[in-house]
């Protein structure tokens, strides 16, 4: 509200228990808005001090050695965080295409509205499927399904580091997929708001020029809605390097570490899951020390996507 | 000028399928509609999966009785359920006052000041935590301390994790909400001499409770969908609730346990939890659509 408006409320002479009630609501909205601040703030400072000890007893050498044993106190998280960053950039590159290309199919006119309206929908109930749920799906259909196929991968290009093991059910191929699944809706729908957002003046400049669909589509429309699908990308990037319970149900929890995306695996979401609720002693501050990293990891990649998303907005 | 243009052809204008550059978009159309059936195919066999192998378990013992120890067969999820209910409502009863409060701080007081700004910024940082790392925190300040009577993993502590991911969507919706409702109402309320406080609560707030109760309920939906923050702050519980400063089971936690126990009658369990969570938020999903719908007539 503007200033000038402000004088007027002041033309009535206020009692004052009126104005105790309203700076006091007013603080409290401020104290209650603070909250976001000073959470934020404290999840920092609780995860940097529990992971104090374990910060000052192995240093760096906890992110490049792969070693984590609790019995004899040796701790690096290597394995996790290899798998914390392949597992999510895998499935990113598998998740783009199919997001933006669904996006576009939804957007550009292409099929009738009503059926346009139940895919987005359809998407949109896909994003709220529980993880857990998800990841009892992948124990007990996707991962039987694709075994043959990732057999045949095994067999067929076994020479390469990256199919080099057997696969034996959980590992890191159905845990990329299932995230697949889970960061979809998210490129998805923000593909889907950019692209509603170029003006149709683009697109029917494009077609005065008699340009084809897709010519407009990949000349003119994307290039002018990329911006807000990079950022879209990025928060998908960020979601799928904190997704926690359908990664941990598949992806077998493995601390060898191994180059093979068909062996079983860690990341560093799941290692949590899995070993804080009987953790003790120097084991938990290795783990704060592993959601530390997981912290700023997933910080990194959410500022950047704010600010590219601020920065890169269309100009048109 | 004239001469010229009697020379030039006149362009066939008509559309010619068998051009290669038709071709080639007729060609790239298909691969999008492709992507668009294969981005709806697992929704579609998860639904479906869930229906079918959770669906059938579906009867009174479910509901009412106790899950069976490792390997026995029967008994059903009734304290999980429970336990979900009791712990979203925890999470709501924390998340709903401070983050409607903090969008109203939002969206009537800061007149996008820095402060402001910076608990916009705070507000999409808080929503890309990942999930796990509220459990970690909580773990840090409430389990690992015994804040509670002594007591370490308890359904407070797993309402509070819930609840700081249920602040910013609540805070969001809240303060867009806020900010469709015309000025002119709350120039009104403030001309006929009503104070700030009774414009917001009165005026501003009923005005907008569509778009914020939407929001409010999409956030318990997905609370009541989250596993990782649970696993150890409310842990679980194979017996009815004890009260709310002791463990508890909840449906998601459930659904983790049996999922990866090697007996068949806990998969199955499993299932049927799954079940009712997906009907749970689906129906929740819609009643926010509806909602939503509702409003914007």
């Amino acid at each position: 509200m503007s200033p000038d408006t402000e004088e007027q409320y002041l033309l009535r002479r206020r009692p004052a228990s009126e104005k105790l009630v309203d700076v006091g609501f007013k603080n409290l909205a401020i104290a209650l808005a603070s909250m976001v601040a000073i959470v934020l703030f404290a999840i920092l400072v609780v995860v940097f001090w529990g992971s104090l000890d374990s910060m000052g007893r192995y240093g760096w050498k906890f992110l490049v050695t792969s070693n984590w044993n609790p019995v004899d106190d040796e701790y690096g998280a290597f394995t996790a965080i290899y798998g914390t960053i392949v597992t999510s950039l895998l499935s990113l590159a598998i998740a783009v295409p199919l997001g933006v290309g669904t996006a576009v199919f939804i957007t550009e006119n292409i099929i009738p509205r009503r059926i346009r309206d139940v895919i987005g929908v359809m998407v949109e109930l896909l994003a709220a499927i529980p993880s857990v749920v998800l990841g009892l799906w992948a124990i007990f259909v996707l991962e039987p399904f694709i075994r043959p196929f990732l057999n045949w991968l095994n067999q067929a290009f076994g020479w390469l580091p990256i199919f080099s093991s057997a696969p034996m059910g959980p590992g890191m191929a159905p845990a990329i997929l299932i995230l697949v699944v889970m960061i979809l809706p998210i490129i998805t729908a923000i593909a889907r708001d950019s692209l509603n957002q170029v003006p149709i003046k683009l697109r029917q400049a494009a077609y005065g020029v008699g340009t084809t669909r897709w010519g407009a589509i990949l000349n003119v429309i994307l290039p002018a809605a990329v911006s807000g699908i990079v950022g879209g990308v990025m928060l998908a990037l960020g979601r799928a390097m904190g997704e926690t319970m359908a990664v941990t149900m598949i992806i077998g929890n493995s601390n060898n570490f191994s180059w093979s995306l068909l062996a079983p695996g860690n990341t560093i979401a799941a290692m949590l899951a899995n070993q804080f609720g009987e953790a003790d002693g120097s084991q938990v501050s290795s783990l704060m020390y592993a959601a530390f990293v997981l912290i700023v990891l997933t910080l990194a990649v959410n500022v950047f996507a704010q600010w590219l998303v601020k920065r890169l907005s269309l100009k048109y | 000028m004239t001469v010229s243009s009697s020379a030039r052809p006149i362009p066939d204008l008509s559309y010619k399928p068998g051009l290669q550059r038709n071709l080639l978009s007729r060609l790239l159309t298909l691969i999008a509609g492709l992507f668009s059936a294969i981005c709806v195919l697992p929704l579609v066999l998860v639904l479906a999966y869930v229906l079918i192998m959770g669906g059938g378990k579906i009867s009174l013992a479910l509901f009412t009785q106790l899950p069976p120890p490792p390997g026995l067969e029967g008994g059903g999820i009734g304290n999980a359920i429970i336990g979900t209910i009791i712990v979203s409502i925890i999470a709501g009863l924390i998340a709903i006052p401070v983050g409607v409060g903090g969008g109203i701080f939002l969206a009537e007081y800061s007149k996008g000041g820095s402060f402001a700004q910076f608990i916009r910024f705070g507000t999409n940082v808080l929503s890309g935590v990942p999930s796990i790392i509220a459990g970690v925190f909580i773990y840090g300040i409430i389990v690992s301390t015994r804040i509670f009577f002594g007591n370490s993993y308890s359904a407070l502590a797993g309402g509070i994790a819930l609840s700081i991911l249920m602040l910013p969507t609540v805070i969001k919706t809240t303060d867009e909400g806020l900010k469709l409702v015309s000025d002119d109402l709350r120039r009104g309320a403030l001309g006929v001499g009503a104070s700030r406080f009774v414009t917001i609560v009165r005026i501003t707030l009923p005005t907008a409770f569509t778009p914020i109760a939407t929001g409010v309920v999409l956030s318990i939906a997905r609370a009541a969908g989250e596993t990782a923050p649970l696993i150890f702050t409310a842990l679980f519980s194979p017996f009815w609730p004890e009260g709310i400063f002791n463990p508890i089971a909840s449906l998601s936690v459930l659904i983790y346990n049996f999922a990866i126990m090697p007996y068949q009658a806990q998969n199955e369990l499993a299932w049927a939890a799954s079940f009712v969570l997906v009907v749970f938020i689906l129906a929740m999903n819609l009643f926010a659509r509806w909602l939503g719908r509702f409003a914007a007539k």
